[in-house]
């Protein structure tokens, strides 16, 4: 699976509260919640996913509270993956169940800028910055993490299984 | 020595037992039967709707699913309404056991505790980033989102990545007025909110073994601040005094084995440590309380999964007693469960707080994620005794959270700015 898209650059812990705060947390419906997504963090953050659609940030990602809601809404959003030097593991869990790809790098969050133009191979874990033409090669996720995307998700990853 | 008869720290150990084996290793992804289940008023209608699709028709065990509506009830607004009836529909539909209608719910990190369904050696999620708090009881016990909840519900099943451990000994004496929520906030200030990431987090030491169990559960609530998976302590006297009326003794006790790998051991000498404030807008700005004096406030919030037990309210209420609330300051305090808030009432806390100008609240988590009940304005500033401090956490996103233990809100709640007790009493 190959994504080509621009990034949008923020710091580091950017916290569930900035993604979707809670006073939105009243309904589970994805494009309501994508609606408020980072409004707390970034007003412009709805101009800017029209043309942008790779979000890099610091470390820490996603860190508080386990609201699944946040990579929902990120997702809903129109965002198609996350790279960051680290995320928190809830919201690392959340992202991969719901199926949005999430990549670790702290080479290549450090170094990719606001707007610059990215390549994702996930399959092989390339990062290439085409703006600035660099290849970041990254860890490839487990093999079992890997099997829950490829399904699109855990809920659809279970039901596979236990029909087996 | 070959990786088997390694010697495995608890979170190992629980793990590996949850899988009916003897041994896991460090990094390695296992597929664990769970004890408990959890979810909220807010997490559990997503969990639900993924429930649906994956198709069992029910859940594992309707003993083992723990549903309580806490955080937006009672019912905000209409949309919470909605979210609640949903879960509520789901609960009766389910036979779940453990609902907790408003009457009976309490925040759910305390609730579950206090009830004894959670118990030693259990392994529990929760779609809650809080759920840490049980390791307190020395369970592994960690925050999951609602398709993790869903997937369990339905299967008993999840999968975990084992963590590396990190080791905290706590030594020296307390200062005065100093408790658990001091001692995180230290170490999260000492390590940083990425600090643990990933790791189970060992609560040890002279020091914290003479801690009640009100302070290791506020200890354990926060490891997530840091990032952490599990914030363990190993079972003692103090533990199974607690456990002692609500279970009937019937639970496995696991111990890290001696030689076990740390990937860090921190010594913390908790003879140095004053009275702890995080300054906004991360819980490990923590700084000394005193040095913050010059920080006015406009609200203080006592109560929540962090703060909100028996411990900290008798701590209020010492400081509260005969005193009155700032006039410019509103104070909200709120027992977590309604067997605390009758205790409260008994011990006549709940009079003295009511006296000296308080609003005493039903159990919610309401303030502390900014949903309800002290909801902040722009500009406006609160001292809290809950676990956040992001921008917006309590409302505006123009306004600040400065967390602290229930002496420092006490004290900053009388003299309308941030200050301990000794400046008050």
């Amino acid at each position: 699976m190959i994504i080509r898209e621009r990034a949008i650059k923020y710091g580091d812990n950017v916290n569930t509260d900035v993604i979707i705060p809670a006073r939105y947390l009243n309904t589970t419906d994805d494009r309501e919640l994508a609606s408020h997504c980072f409004e707390d963090l970034d007003k412009d953050f709805k101009k800017k996913v029209e043309e942008r659609k790779i979000i890099v940030a610091g470390s820490n990602f996603g860190c508080g509270s386990s609201r699944e809601h946040a990579p929902l809404s990120i997702k809903a959003s129109g965002v198609k993956a996350i790279i960051a030097s680290s995320f928190a593991r809830i919201f690392f869990r959340n992202a991969i169940n719901i199926g949005l790809p999430v990549i670790a790098s702290i080479e290549a969050s450090n170094f990719i800028q606001d707007g610059d133009e990215l390549e994702i191979d996930l399959s092989s874990g390339k990062i290439k910055d085409i703006t600035k033409d660099k290849i970041f090669e990254v860890n490839p996720l487990p093999e079992f993490i890997q099997r829950i995307i490829r399904s699109g998700g855990y809920v659809k990853f279970t039901k596979e299984n236990i029909r087996k | 020595m070959s990786d088997k008869n390694k010697p495995q720290t608890i979170a190992q150990k629980i793990l590996a037992y949850h899988c009916g084996r003897d041994h896991v290793s460090e990094g390695e992804i296992v597929n664990a039967v769970v004890d408990i289940v959890l979810g909220n008023d807010i997490t559990l209608p997503i969990a639900i709707e993924e429930f649906d699709k994956i198709g069992t028709g029910r859940v594992f065990d309707k003993e083992k699913v723990v549903v309580v509506p806490d955080h937006f009830a009672p019912n905000k607004d209409i949309k919470s309404a909605q979210q609640c009836k949903f879960i509520r529909e789901f609960a009766r539909k389910q036979e779940i056991k453990n609902y907790f209608e408003v009457g009976k719910m309490g925040i759910e990190h305390v609730l579950l505790p206090e009830l004894g369904l959670v118990l030693p050696g259990n392994l529990v999620v929760g779609a809650d980033s809080h759920t840490c708090t049980y390791g307190a009881l020395g369970a592994a016990s960690t925050g999951v989102g609602s398709t993790d909840v869903a997937v369990a519900m339905a299967t008993s099943r999840l999968w975990f990545m084992v963590p590396k451990t990190i080791k905290f000994i706590y030594s020296g004496s307390l200062k005065k007025w100093i408790t658990g929520k001091d001692l995180i906030l230290y170490t999260i200030g000492l390590i940083g909110v990425d600090g643990a990431l990933y790791k189970s987090m060992e609560f040890s030491g002279p020091a914290v073994n003479k801690l009640s169990m009100d302070s290791r559960f506020t200890m354990s609530n926060m490891a997530i601040e840091a990032g952490g998976k599990f914030g363990i302590f190993e079972v003692d006297g103090i533990t199974e005094e607690f456990l002692k009326p609500r279970s009937d003794g019937n639970y496995k006790i696991f111990r890290s084995d001696q030689g076990a790998e740390y990937e860090k051991i921190y010594n913390i000498n908790c003879s140095d440590i004053e009275l702890q404030v995080a300054a906004p807008h991360l819980p490990s700005n923590a700084r000394n309380a005193s040095d913050l004096s010059n920080v006015t406030i406009d609200q203080v919030v006592i109560g929540c999964c962090t703060n909100g037990r028996i411990e900290d309210l008798r701590i209020a209420a010492e400081i509260l007693n005969g005193r009155k609330v700032d006039g410019n300051i509103r104070t909200i305090i709120i027992p977590a469960t309604q067997n605390i808030y009758l205790e409260a009432l008994k011990k006549g806390y709940i009079e003295i707080f009511i006296n000296s100008g308080c609003a005493v609240s039903t159990p919610t988590c309401g303030p502390c994620l900014g949903g309800h009940m002290g909801v902040l304005a722009e500009g406006e500033r609160a001292v809290s005794t809950t676990n956040r401090n992001f921008v917006g956490r309590m409302g505006h996103p123009k306004s600040e959270v400065y967390l602290s233990g229930p002496s420092v809100a006490a004290a900053s709640a009388v003299a309308g700015r941030i200050a301990t007790p000794e400046e008050v009493m």
